[in-house]
């Protein structure tokens, strides 16, 4: 697991909650996780393809998801899939923009897929070589779970430096 | 939210009207709502390039939030084909994604500021504010606001 690519994300989602909230964030324990991941609720998943790849996950209960969708509105939001969903896609779509901004910035070239939301159910498993990191933040939304699994694709890579030399 | 002096058109004095383009319904109707605050008009809203397009020639809105990201037809396309039939039009960027390129083909096909997501309500205002004074058309420099 190369840190240098999964720290843009925690900053990135450490800095959208808190400024989407306006309000400061505590970061939860960091884990490891080599068997998969389960989400704690509703989840939005976003898969990158390039000379960096893998998949976020961010997840959090459909009560918090409403909360935060009054907090970004600015208004009181009614409970509804709709709006959990929306909420959770324009949450990731955030975080993984400030991301891919910085890592970007650093000359990786990859692409980023839109977001997919899905309703709590069964594990979702990293690549076969790939551990994931597992991170939450505390806000006074509620918990939001972030779950990251990155690595270098080596073959683009040497494709790349082979066309540049 | 707090409450900003309404903006007004210098001709007339009447609101500043908006177009808003971007995909996800949840984000538009953020800005929506800080237009509102704005003392702004929504003249319309798009969720894709194309239709922002159309909706543009239709409305002829004094500002234009446009999103980047988009499915059929990307934020940094519409915006060079909609100054190219008005090359009046004041589009302010508004995307998650704020990297180097992204922005300065924003500028070059003919926006004029850039904000990042998520979007805070006095920063967009005062870009608002820049770029309806910025009465000469020239593309002003891009403006990223800083997440923290």
């Amino acid at each position: 697991m190369k840190m240098q690519l999964i720290q843009p994300f925690i900053s990135a989602a450490d800095s959208v909650l808190a400024h989407a909230l306006n309000g400061p964030t505590r970061i939860g324990d960091l884990s490891m996780e080599e068997e998969g991941y389960r989400p704690k609720g509703f989840s939005a998943r976003v898969a990158i393809l390039g000379e960096i790849e893998g998949r976020i996950i961010v997840d959090m209960d459909a009560t918090t998801a409403v909360r935060l969708a009054s907090a970004l509105a600015g208004y009181e939001v009614e409970e509804s899939e709709q709006v959990v969903r929306e909420t959770l896609c324009e949450l990731a779509n955030m975080i993984i923009g400030n991301a891919v901004t910085l890592l970007n910035d650093h000359g990786y070239q990859f692409k980023v897929h839109p977001p997919e939301v899905h309703a709590s159910d069964g594990t979702i498993r990293g690549t076969s070589d790939t551990e994931a990191l597992a991170i939450y933040f505390d806000t006074s939304c509620g918990r939001v779970f972030v779950n990251i699994s990155m690595r270098y694709n080596l073959i683009q890579h040497a494709e790349r430096d082979a066309i540049l030399r | 939210m707090k409450p900003f002096t309404p903006l007004t058109r210098k001709q007339d004095s009447q609101p500043i009207r908006y177009l808003v383009v971007d995909d996800s319904v949840f984000a538009r109707k953020s800005l929506a709502k800080m237009i509102d605050t704005f003392g702004g008009e929504l003249a319309g809203e798009a969720g894709d390039g194309c239709t922002a397009i159309t909706e543009y020639t239709r409305t002829k809105p004094d500002i234009v939030l446009m999103d980047i990201t988009m499915p059929q037809m990307e934020g940094i396309e519409a915006v060079e084909r909609i100054v190219r039939q008005h090359p009046e039009a004041r589009i302010v960027m508004v995307s998650s994604v704020g990297y180097q390129d992204n922005i300065l083909a924003a500028l070059q096909k003919g926006a004029r500021h850039f904000v990042q997501k998520p979007v805070k309500p006095d920063v967009l205002y005062e870009i608002i504010r820049y770029v309806l004074n910025d009465d000469d058309g020239v593309p002003a420099p891009a403006v990223v606001t800083e997440v923290r």
